[in-house]
């Protein structure tokens, strides 16, 4: 019995350390320590044993028994490493093989850059407001201080639907309507598209974009015009840009003035895209005229405020150095797709 | 404007470099455009005295020229002009100088003689004989010592007046007086505080009285606010003196003779038109010398100088005599006026115009003139009498004609000086600024406002002051803008996208995701392309807001549709070899209302449009997934049978609930093939609003389910038109809330089914929230959807 039993420990043990594989691991446990197993034979037969030899004989095959195990799992957790290790090696992939690809749109670069203008004064306190497009001609000039036959209309050249209506030449309608609103204070931007009579080419569309800007408050300067322009800049064009006013003039505001800043490509240098002069003009402002704010039923003894206007195209054509106003209404996927 | 820097340093002393004059003038917000050097470009040219002219030793029609050039040299030099004058002045270019627009020149071997530098001719200085009218154009050019002072070697710019800087200024539209040297010179003054030197014309006179001379009646004194004249006698016409012809050629035009120089120096100097008459004119047919200012009325034609026969409005201002028209006011003279060689008698004419009047003839005409530019933008009434006193001064002192004594001027403009309250604080108060009132005074002392105690009295020229905003800006443009602190208001508002505005950003959003592209479209179109997408005659949609004056056909209407601003995109992307396409816009319709008057509703359209990007059903699949990104009703879609711009067969209109908020479907394949595109696009259109309006209330929580689902996978053979969305209709009715979801995943038609049939399979998850639900339960309402959807559609279980 005692041979027996060292018999299998020799032979489970040299068989485990032979197994090559989890499969022949398995065959092995079910082989020794199996119902029907070879270590189950030797129990069966300690029935025959007397007692003391049954408890003697007992202990070794349960040592074998829990040697074995041990070999089992011991040989079973190498085989299985080296097993993992064979199937990660089988995986390897071509990391180089491009990945599947999702689909992504372009924004339009004018709706990019506007979102860019809207996040900014919203930062600072603007809501956003819309307008109509057909509009009527007392908002669009009467009201802003341009009556009929004042030379501003000229360089406006509208398209008109009846003799009141037209489509209208600037965001400032706008304004207007806010204005007529009544409530007060007022910090808005209007953006949206503006129509004039313009052949197509490379810096003209009969269809472009304004963005307007609004404060009405009381005790509102020229001063404040200027510290949230240069901030808006600043947040536009990076860090460094700085700005300068200029005297200009717009029938509805007094005092005006052309905002300038420091060409973004050149740091004011000089350079071609700021022929030269280290300003790039980026857009109109100035404090609502007294006329305008009392048109529109704002009392100018209490109340001031400034106002601004961009056109947008200008803005985007400067920021991506784009030199063909058309592409912007062409929407050619190669060139939409070239912002994201 | 073109301004002389000469001409302006007669009102201003001041230096400055190009650079600086174009930054201090931008700063009180006249901005320069420009500036060129007369000379620019023309290098060591001199005056060279012609020693000897002889033959070319091989070649007669060549001469050799010995020229001193000063300074002890003497320069051989081979010409073919014909015109040389031994002993003559002229310009000559030294080896290794330049003319205008030309090769530096050299010293050559000519035929074996040897040539050094080149004698001028006036073009090679950019000049013409207007403005030298004793040179000639096509040979060289002999100084004219009377008129030109000059020694042998000197350099030829100043000589020639060439050493001018003439600077292009930008004016705004609030300072017609600004299209003026003298309203220009004024700015300058005050930018760089120094002293205007104001000038005021002074007239001999002496020629007997002007009003035995002329009448002049103003018959329309609204449009002719104020008329002044003044005549001259023994009028000599000749050309010019050489400084006046430089000033004519330095603001931009061209010397003509002594007395059209002087009407266009003064128009110049102090923005004033001014029309010389000959007499003859005002005499026309006899009788007394006449100035009638009326309106044409009757006259319905008149030959302008330039030889136009133009047509006349009733309400077109002119200037007649006491028989006929003899010119259009402010515009353009008659076809018969003018200075002649033999006037002897000039009436010169300093009026002002009812500006717009003008500007509505000008425009009715086609004619824009110098005088008009000027007239329209509205100019000083009381500047008429200095002008027509500087003609005349002018022309005393260039000895060409006599003055008679006194003016007729016509005044009915009841012209009073503006004065406008100094408020310091308030002035402070809008720029945010801390000036001094004495700081101020000096301010608007310097643009030539006169300030009285308390009252700001305005030139008469500002016309555009009128109020305390305006002086604010006179003042804080002379403080400058620049040293105005920047100081934050501190706000008290909220800045927010409204509602509208967040889903309308979230639907944008999303579409990128989807890899969708954005367009902008025009939204005016042509009202042919309701053809191009096949709309009956009758079609609502053609009717639109249309453009009175529009630039084309093209662009004539606004559109009440963006189908065909989408095809025009897709086709364009097509058309340029763009493989695939997904585009989208949120784009503006214009749907006019009943009254022209009124304005029409503008609703936003969001429009999805791709080719070889899937088909109907992938376009819808996006519809679906935004809807649901957007928390929107979900949406049903019926089959859409006669929208003409669709495939009949694969077109559905788009509902929330009983709304409906647009279409989607295969382009018509006329369409398509109209837009030039060869593959099948897609197309939809959604508006907005009812989007907007039809979004779900905010979800609450729904607890996690506790009880486990049941799942049937069913496959249904029935008709092949039968609308597969019945039966998820009779699925849902029956099975009510338990029905968790039902996906369709197969439509199989073919082998093993009878013709004329699909098998359509089903996967629906069954779930009771409150309780674990039971396979009979389950089998219950299949077999009761099965019964009905055999009764009535005759559908057959699958086996």
């Amino acid at each position: 019995m005692n041979s027996k039993i060292s018999e299998l420990r020799t032979k489970a043990l040299s068989v485990i350390e032979q197994a090559a594989d989890l499969a022949a691991i398995e065959k092995a446990r079910v082989d020794l320590l199996g119902k029907k197993g070879e270590l189950s034979a030797i129990m069966k037969m300690m029935g025959e044993l007397s007692p003391d030899e049954r408890k003697e004989l007992g202990a070794l095959a349960n040592q074998l028994r829990s040697d074995m195990e041990q070999a089992l799992e011991q040989k079973k957790s190498v085989l299985a490493a080296a097993a993992l290790e064979q199937q990660l090696k089988a995986e390897q992939l071509d990391v180089t093989v491009p990945g599947n690809p999702l689909l992504t749109g372009a924004q339009h670069p004018l709706h990019k850059v506007l979102d860019e203008i809207k996040e900014i004064f919203i930062g600072m306190g603007y809501e956003i407001v819309d307008g109509p497009e057909v509009e009527y001609d007392k908002y669009n000039f009467e009201m802003l201080n341009i009556p009929r036959d004042h030379p501003a209309r000229d360089t406006q050249d509208t398209f008109y639907v009846t003799e009141n209506v037209l489509l209208r030449t600037q965001t400032s309608p706008m304004q207007v309507r806010t204005m007529l609103k009544g409530k007060l204070p007022i910090r808005i931007i209007a953006p949206g598209r503006v129509y004039r009579a313009d052949e197509v080419d490379a810096t003209h569309s009969p269809v472009f974009h304004q963005v307007e800007g609004m404060v009405i408050d009381k005790g509102v300067t020229m001063g404040d015009l200027k510290a949230t322009l240069e901030v808006f800049a600043k947040r536009l064009y990076g860090e460094n840009t700085v700005a300068r006013f200029r005297p200009s003039h717009f029938p509805f505001t007094e005092p005006s003035a052309e905002m300038d800043v420091t060409c973004f490509r050149c740091g004011g240098k000089g350079c071609s895209l700021c022929k030269g002069e280290g300003w790039i003009e980026l857009l109109g402002c100035g404090m609502i005229h007294p006329k305008v704010l009392r048109d529109c039923g704002i009392d100018p003894e209490v109340y001031s405020g400034w106002a601004l206007g961009m056109g947008l195209e200008r803005v985007v054509m400067n920021k991506y150095q784009i030199d063909d106003l058309r592409l912007f209404y062409e929407n050619d996927l190669r060139f939409l797709t070239q912002f994201n | 404007m073109l301004l002389s820097k000469k001409w302006l340093s007669e009102f201003v002393d001041v230096e400055f470099t190009p650079r600086e004059f174009a930054e201090t003038m931008a700063m009180v917000g006249f901005c320069i455009a420009g500036n060129e050097s007369e000379g620019e470009g023309i290098k060591d040219v001199v005056v060279g005295k012609l020693l000897k002219i002889e033959t070319h030793p091989t070649d007669p029609k060549y001469f050799v020229c010995q020229i001193d050039v000063g300074g002890g040299r003497t320069l051989q030099q081979v010409t073919a002009a014909k015109n040389l004058v031994e002993g003559g002045l002229c310009p000559v270019c030294l080896p290794g100088g330049n003319v205008k627009g030309g090769p530096t020149i050299g010293t050559v071997e000519f035929k074996g003689v040897k040539s050094e530098g080149m004698l001028v001719s006036l073009p090679e200085l950019g000049l013409t004989q207007n403005d030298f009218p004793n040179g000639i154009e096509d040979g060289i050019y002999f100084i004219d010592p009377e008129e030109t002072p000059c020694q042998i070697g000197d350099d030829i710019l100043p000589v020639l007046g060439l050493d001018d800087i003439v600077f292009d200024v930008e004016v705004t539209a609030n300072r017609p007086d600004g299209h003026s040297v003298i309203g220009v010179a004024r700015e300058v003054a005050a930018a760089f505080n120094k002293p205007f030197k104001a000038h005021t014309p002074v007239v001999k006179a002496g020629g007997g009285p002007v009003e035995e001379a002329v009448d002049v009646r103003i018959d329309d004194p609204e449009l002719c606010p104020r008329y002044t004249m003044r005549v001259v006698k023994n009028v000599k016409i000749g050309p010019s003196p050489k400084w006046l012809r430089e000033r004519i050629r330095a603001g931009g035009m061209r010397p003509i003779n002594n007395i059209v120089d002087i009407t266009n120096y003064v128009m110049m100097e102090y923005g004033q038109p001014m029309h010389a008459f000959d007499i003859r004119e005002l005499i026309g047919k006899g009788g007394k010398a006449q100035v009638v200012v009326r309106q044409a009325g009757e006259d319905k034609t008149f030959v302008t100088l330039d030889h136009v026969e133009r047509e006349l409005s009733p309400e077109m201002l002119m200037i007649c005599n006491a028989h006929e028209p003899v010119g259009l006011a402010g515009i353009m003279g008659g076809l018969q006026s003018g200075i002649k060689d033999d006037t002897t008698m000039v009436a010169f004419e300093s009026a002002n115009f009812y500006g717009p009047g003008l500007r509505r003839s000008g425009r009715k005409l086609g004619l824009r003139t110098d005088a008009l530019a000027h007239y329209e933008k509205g100019i000083d009434a009381q500047m008429t009498l200095d002008a027509v006193n500087r003609c005349v001064e002018l022309c005393e002192l260039l000895g060409c004609a006599e003055t008679l004594d006194g003016v007729i001027d016509i005044d009915n403009t009841g012209y009073t000086q503006r004065v406008i309250k100094l408020e310091p604080d308030k002035i402070n108060r809008l720029c945010g600024t801390d000036i001094s009132r004495e700081q101020m005074v000096e301010y608007l002392t310097r643009l030539q406002f006169e300030v009285k105690g308390d009252d700001v009295y305005v030139p008469s020229h500002r016309a555009d002051c009128e109020g305390m905003a305006d002086l604010a800006e006179e003042v804080s443009r002379l403080y400058g803008y620049n040293n105005i602190p920047s100081l934050p208001h501190q706000g008290t508002t909220q800045g927010k996208y409204t509602e509208e505005q967040s889903f309308e950003r979230k639907m944008v959003t999303t579409l990128l995701g989807f890899g969708y592209s954005e367009a902008i479209t025009y939204t005016f179109i042509s009202p042919k392309w309701y053809d191009k997408i096949r709309l009956p005659a009758d079609s609502p949609l053609r009717n639109c807001v249309v453009i009175s004056n529009p630039l084309g056909e093209d662009t004539s209407v606004m559109r009440t549709t963006t189908l065909p601003s989408m095809l025009e995109t897709l086709s364009k992307n097509y058309n340029n070899r763009n493989e695939s396409a997904r585009i989208f816009e949120t784009g503006k319709v214009y749907w006019p209302a009943a009254d022209a008057e009124q304005l029409p509703e503008e609703r936003v359209i969001l429009t999805l449009g791709s080719y070889n990007a899937g088909d109907f059903y992938a376009m819808k699949g996006v519809i679906e997934t935004l809807l649901k990104a957007l928390h929107v009703k979900t949406p049903t879609f019926v089959a859409r049978r006669e929208d003409p711009s669709y495939h009949p067969g694969r077109c559905a209109t788009i509902l929330l609930g009983d709304v409906e908020i647009g279409v989607l479907g295969e382009v018509h394949p006329l369409v398509a093939e109209t837009y030039g595109i060869g593959a099948r696009p897609c197309c939809a259109t959604l508006d907005l609003k009812k989007l907007f309006e039809n979004r779900l209330p905010e979800a609450n929580y729904q607890p996690l389910p506790r009880f486990p689902a049941l799942t049937r996978d069913l496959a249904l053979v029935c008709k092949e038109e039968l609308e597969v969305g019945n039966i998820e209709k009779v699925f849902r009715e029956v099975c009510g809330e338990l029905l968790e979801s039902l996906r369709l995943f197969d439509i199989y038609r073919g082998k093993n089914l009878p013709e004329g049939t699909k098998s359509v399979a089903y996967a629906l998850v069954l779930r009771d929230r409150e309780t674990t639900l039971t396979d009979g339960r389950v089998s219950k309402l299949i077999e009761e959807s099965l019964a009905i959807l055999k009764d009535k559609y005759g559908c057959e279980l699958r086996g």
